[in-house]
């Protein structure tokens, strides 16, 4: 319990989302069959049902606050994807960051209530990521004050965006702006797409769903193809850049705004890993104290399986990441809400760093997450790949993000920029300050480099600063071999780009090094904070085990830079076991602690009263291929080949 | 026609292509029959595969079943037999999209465990499809450990009858494919029991449907246990007893026999039966892992080379993805695992042929060797490869995630890889156990077999490179990866030995070792990988440039294993931090030799589109054109009640009243 309000920042906070819970948990309009048994059109349907009704009954209920409605939210959709996410969570708030106050007026209450029901179309067919590579056109026509919008090419088609192939009748289109005979680059352009009344696609506009996908059947990802479709000129979103009416171009103050929202999305990314990961360790600690199998000691009662050593390295280590990346989660949400003042007063200074360590982190993180749930998953052997479990369905909703909102890759790679500018810097004698200042550090050791050695025997492996200390030097070492490969690549007369792309494996290692250093560095200082004695040892445990386990992981980096000695090594590896049995005893409680009620969780092995077996027998009662005792294919074709042969 | 980014892929290929394939196949005249069955499966519509994505798990299993009783026809038509040469093609050719798989594990156990008579009475019937049969070992509560089944069978001598039953719910059968709606027969795997003293594990033959109206026989109650992440066409199924009568000659009676008078009788070796354990093991490495990995390898390689993004020299065209660095350090290291897999596929079956030629002599000598590989390798090809798949979905980006892509039903199929047929952690441990008697053995002098013998022959000392072209010697890689297994088993071996002699249990020794004898096992197994590519390499023809290309795949499976794993390799100083430096700059040097010949690599593979069933993957390269397409016949792009229903009276206004 306590560490359950830890983890949700006071005990006012899960008071009020168990409010929330009970609200959406105990309305019988919520309910509905089981999702694993409906195909995919049933799911869209569902989802919209629900969805509809969920905006109705928070007006009812009179929800507001964002964080209250993110809960409710998440407690009708089970923590799923739903068909109204982008309109809820781009279209307006896009509205209200970049609509002028006329545009706001004509479009704002009509989206609030529904009316108008948008998507944010930015992803093509052919790009992604990198944004300046989309071929969508808005060409001003002076002569009738409208946008003309195209879709030139197949790879121009719009592809992806949520809500938009049978849901939104609106959509705000990122498009390249041609006025004047020239291209002004990406802007935002209002655009319905569907007939207010009849729903039919408008003319000029050709819309429908992507098909199937690995996860989110609630939703309607969908393709948009524009031709010569015309808009006024007033909707382009225009509280920035904008288009006179004889065509001028009034060029935006600063583009660094965008940043923000970036920072901001990504930033639930992180939140998103921590509690994605949880809920499938969740699944795989509890079922394996269920579980029993084989015998460790001869004659006696077969062990949960939660007692072999092979198993607790699989899950608690996963275990200690989840609470890591809570924490993580947690200080990048504060310090966004922190800057974002700073921002709103114009002071732009640490958002690049802000900015360069979401990236990485939103990187590391959901790489980290997604081979986490494939490993709680695999720990839950066979049953595990039953959807029953509700893992594959977990992993299915989480593994998306490690492309969307930014590859990860390329995510990695500009927290290497962030950080080759940094080492550059500290190069040629500036100080840098932030998360980075680790690098002061090396135009020191450069000085003395016999010392390098010499720090070797100060990491002691049962102290967690003490740790921080050697993910901060490997970080280090990786970021300056990084950084001096680039300029080896440089020297050797090659383009700046292509010495970048020569350099983008090291550059990757360095990121994810730094970031494995901040995550160490983070839940370390998050223990200090924490006062009941009881939870601040088992969180030191964990805090020991993330760190050594990553250690473990990666003792290459360790020993090539002589940071730690092979014996220290062995230690570690040691001290890892060591750490297991310690936790074990706990290891159900700290599950207990991310306080998921079971039809959140959606799985029949991670059932909080552990009654595995009978209710999965129920559950595949209800499947489709049950419904009748006789299938019908056996009438159709393995009785006539019987008769036959 | 063809796209021209993928048109210049194929201009400037190092080797034949055609050479390559008909290396893979073992023969160009095995090339040519493969395409031949591959022709006649998906010219016929019957085998189409074309809307499975869109199908729901009946309309799936329907399918699956109809194109199993049409294989049967098709079989007929074309000539082909069981032991034909086509035979192994057929299931490559309809990607495991068929029903009935079990039948054949239910024959195939019939056969192997059933006496002489039971044999004559049972396989004719199952031949002519009389009957439909499965193979019911895991239960809900044990799968993996064999001996804590809990299902039982009572021997009754008044009946002349076994009595089966499922004591409670976790004893009940979970997970058997075919048994939850096809199969009228299954093999159950169940405690015998006589005069209440339990004999173990036993096979016995249950009637469970109908022959007439495929309704549940008395005291059967099975199903279907629902949703899987893939295998939608088979229905795995649930089956609970409640004492159900068979007669005593249901029991398969090879090895085991009641007598009527309920004297228990084992006659011959059981040992046999743990060969057919490893045996299958072995089989599917080829047809349910590497196939997979070769065609998730073709998929992304060849989107990569479509896909442009981002610019690499200003000015200049946008980059195909494939020109990333990055992205190579991605895919070419799965490209030269697939190619490292085949091999070790070769060599194992080929020592299996010899193992099975042995123990047909009654000589069992090879068995402990040949099973400890089959497990190990088992485990470490379906984990690497699991992994690699899902390295190739996440490389395509978001299109990757559609499931028109192909890949996520690759993953979710091949993942299944890594629990059935032995939990791999399991598998690893009991190559450990015999890695671990090995070395012992070793150490006092003893003989080992051939695949450990390296074991005896330890060599402390250094690893000799000196500039990073050495590390491209595979005379330098092996050894290096022998150092690691030797140093991994012997101090495991040690410290497993010091536990012991601590006084603590063996049993507890063990399960506090169990993480580093993992370790030591993959490391067995990826020495024997390597060493093997390696030598396979040297006996290649150097014709037509495939071995020069086959060299460097076999460069970088070595070179990416010692990079992502360095630890191993520094730990004891064998290598240095400086020759690490080297295997770093080598690695990436190879990346850049091998992106050349990337496509020419994969279409090697020689997968049909139809095969390969991914809009980003066919021969053409028209991956948006396809994409476009396809989408356009998803049902969901058919009108939806939801409009109706929900969204129109959300539209009109029902709000604004609020």
């Amino acid at each position: 319990e306590l560490l359950t309000h830890i983890l949700d920042g006071g005990p006012e906070r899960p008071r009020r989302r168990k409010e929330i819970e009970a609200l959406v948990l105990n309305d019988p309009d919520f309910q509905h069959e089981d999702l694993n048994f409906l195909s995919r059109s049933q799911r869209y349907e569902q989802a919209i049902r629900k969805s509809s009704l969920m905006v109705m009954k928070l007006r009812e209920h009179g929800i507001a606050d964002p964080e209250e409605i993110f809960w409710f939210k998440s407690f009708v959709h089970r923590g799923r994807p739903e068909p109204l996410d982008l309109h809820l969570g781009m279209f307006l708030p896009t509205l209200l960051t970049q609509a002028t106050p006329e545009q706001q007026d004509r479009f704002f209450m009509p989206a609030w209530n529904l009316e108008i029901i948008g998507t944010y179309a930015q992803t093509e067919m052919g790009h992604g990521t990198h944004l300046r590579g989309l071929e969508t056109t808005a060409t001003y026509d002076p002569a009738t004050q409208e946008f003309i919008l195209n879709s030139p090419t197949v790879t121009s088609i719009k592809w992806w965006p949520g809500g938009l192939g049978k849901t939104s009748n609106h959509a705000i289109v990122l498009a390249q702006l041609y006025t004047q005979g020239q291209c002004k680059g990406l802007h935002a352009f209002i655009v319905p797409i569907r007939q207010l009344g009849t729903h039919e696609p408008l003319p000029g506009i050709t819309v429908g769903d992507i098909g199937p996908k690995f996860g989110y059947d609630e939703m309607d990802n969908g393709y948009l193809k524009m031709d010569n479709f015309r808009i006024p000129r007033e909707n382009m979103l225009m509280k920035y850049a904008q288009v006179e009416p004889d065509g001028t171009y009034v060029k935006p103050v600063s583009d660094k705004l965008t940043y923000g929202t970036m920072v901001f999305i990504r930033s639930l990314i992180v939140g998103d890993s921590a509690r994605s990961l949880s809920r499938a360790c969740t699944i795989a600690i509890r079922y394996s104290a269920v579980r029993h199998q084989s015998e460790l000691k001869p004659g006696e009662p077969e062990p949960q399986i939660l007692d072999y050593q092979t198993q607790q390295y699989k899950l608690f280590p996963l275990l200690a990441t989840a609470y890591a990346f809570h924490f993580v989660g947690a200080y990048i949400k504060d310090t966004y809400h922190r800057i974002s003042g700073d921002i709103n007063e114009g002071d732009l200074s640490e958002l690049p760093e802000l900015h360069a360590l979401t990236a990485g982190l939103k990187a590391f993180t959901s790489w980290t997450a997604n081979a986490g749930i494939e490993e709680c998953r695999m720990a839950c052997g066979g049953h595990g790949y039953s959807r029953c479990s509700g893992i594959p369905d977990i992993y299915v909703t989480f593994t998306p993000s490690c492309t969307y909102e930014g590859e990860n890759t390329v995510m990695m790679l500009q927290t290497a920029r962030f950080l080759v500018k940094s080492y550059t810097q500290v190069s040629s004698g500036q100080q840098v300050a932030g998360m980075v200042s680790y690098l002061n550090d090396l135009s020191r050791q450069r000085i003395q480099p016999q010392h390098v050695a010499a720090r070797t025997v100060t990491v002691r492996i049962n102290d967690p600063a003490s740790l921080v200390e050697a993910y901060k030097a490997r970080a280090a070492r990786l970021v300056e071999a990084a950084a001096k490969n680039l300029q080896a690549e440089l020297n050797h007369r090659r383009s700046k780009e292509d010495a970048w792309n020569r350099t983008s494996v090291d550059l990757v290692r360095a990121s994810e090094a730094h970031c494995h250093y901040v995550v160490v560095k983070l839940f370390t200082a998050k223990l200090s904070e924490v006062s009941n004695a009881a939870v601040r040892a088992v969180l030191t445990d964990l805090c020991l085990l993330y760190a050594l386990f990553g250690i473990s992981k990666n003792t290459g980096d360790f020993l090539q830079a002589g940071i730690l000695t092979s014996a220290q090594i062995t230690q570690v590896n040691q001290h890892v076991k060591e750490l297991l049995a310690v936790i074990r005893p706990n290891a159900v409680a700290l599950v207990d602690s991310f306080d998921f009620h079971d039809v959140h969780l959606g799985s029949v092995l991670g059932r909080y009263d552990g009654n595995v077996y009978e209710n999965m027998f129920e559950w595949a009662k209800k499947s489709p291929l049950n419904k009748t005792q006789v299938h019908a294919s056996f009438h159709k074709h393995l009785k006539p080949m019987q008769a036959k042969l | 026609s063809v796209n021209p980014d993928l048109a210049s892929e194929r201009q400037t290929a190092s080797f034949c292509v055609e050479k390559l394939t008909a290396l893979l196949d073992g023969g160009a005249e095995k090339t040519r029959i493969r395409r031949a069955v591959v022709e006649a499966i998906e010219s016929d519509p019957v085998f189409s595969r074309e809307n499975q994505y869109f199908q729901t798990q009946n309309e799936r299993y329907e399918a699956a079943v109809r194109k199993a009783v049409h294989l049967q026809k098709k079989m007929h038509e074309m000539g082909w037999t069981e032991d034909g040469p086509e035979y192994k093609y057929i299931y490559r050719a309809l990607s495991g999209d068929v029903a009935f798989l079990l039948h054949r594990v239910f024959m195939r156990s019939i056969s192997v465990l059933g006496s002489d008579k039971q044999v004559a009475k049972w396989i004719p019937l199952a031949t002519q499809h009389q009957l439909i049969g499965s193979y019911a070992q895991t239960e809900l509560g044990h799968g993996t450990y064999l001996q804590g089944l809990e299902t039982t069978a009572v021997f009754d001598i008044a009946t002349q009858e076994f009595i089966l039953n499922t004591p409670k719910i976790s004893a009940m059968k979970w997970w058997p494919g075919d048994m939850g709606r096809s199969a009228t027969h299954t093999v159950v795997f169940a405690q015998l029991y006589i005069h209440g003293k339990c004999y173990g594990i036993h096979p016995f033959i249950v009637q469970i449907r109908s022959l007439q109206d495929h309704s549940l026989c008395p005291g059967i109650t099975a199903g279907d246990i629902g949703p899987k992440m893939n295998f939608e066409h088979i229905d795995n199924g649930y089956l609970m007893l409640k004492n159900v009568r068979i007669p005593r000659d249901n029991m398969l009676s090879k090895f085991c026999e009641v007598r009527p008078d309920g004297t228990y009788v084992r006659q011959g070796s059981q040992k046999i039966n743990y060969f057919t354990m490893t045996t299958v093991r072995i089989s599917l490495i080829a047809d349910e892992v590497v196939i997979p990995l070769m065609k998730a390898c073709t998929i992304a390689i060849r989107y990569s080379a479509v896909r442009r993004q981002s610019k690499l020299k200003p000015g200049e065209q946008e980059a195909k993805i494939l020109d990333y660095q990055t992205q190579q350090e991605k895919l070419l290291p799965q490209l030269a695992a697939a190619y490292a897999f085949h091999f070790i596929n070769d060599y194992l079956q080929e020592l299996f042929d010899r193992g099975y030629r042995e123990i047909q002599r009654k000589n069992f000598d090879m068995l402990p060797e040949l099973h400890a590989l089959s497990s190990g390798f088992k485990a470490v090809i379906t984990h690497h490869s699991t992994a690699a798949v899902e390295i190739c979905l996440r490389a395509c980006g978001g299109h990757g995630y559609s499931l028109l892509s192909g890949l996520p039903s690759l993953y979710t199929k091949i993942l299944a890889s890594c629990i059935y047929e032995g939990e791999n952690t399991i598998l690893l441990l009991q190559t450990a156990r015999f890695l671990i008697k090995c070395f012992m053995a070793a150490s006092a002098g003893q003989p080992v077999p051939p695949s450990v013998t390296y074991l005896a022959a330890v060599k402390p000392g250094k690893c000799p490179a000196k500039n990073k072209l050495d590390f491209l010697s595979p005379d330098i890689y092996t050894e290096a990866y022998q150092h690691v297994a030797v140093r991994l088993i012997s101090s495991t071996a040690a410290k497993l030995q010091d536990l012991i002699q601590s006084g603590v249990k063996k049993y507890d020794a063990w399960n506090q070792c169990t993480v580093q004898l993992v370790q030591a096992a993959k490391a067995h197994c990826h020495y024997i990988a390597v060493k093997n590519f390696a030598e396979t390499v040297e006996n290649l023809e150097t014709k037509a440039g495939i071995q020069k290309i086959m060299k460097h795949l076999c460069d970088l499976f070595a070179l990416h294993g010692i990079f992502s794993n360095t630890g191993a390799f520094l730990h004891d100083g064998y290598v240095s931090a400086a020759q690490m430096d080297m295997v770093t700059a080598s690695y990436l040097d190879l990346l850049a030799v091998i992106r050349k010949d990337a496509v020419p690599l994969v279409d090697a593979f020689d997968f049909t589109d139809k095969n390969l069933n991914s809009a980003l993957g066919s021969y053409d390269g028209q991956v948006y054109q396809r994409l476009y397409e396809w989408a356009q016949k998803s049902p969901t792009n058919k009108m939806s009640p939801a409009y109706e229903r929900y969204l129109k009276p959300l539209l009109h206004n029902t709000l604004s009243k609020l």
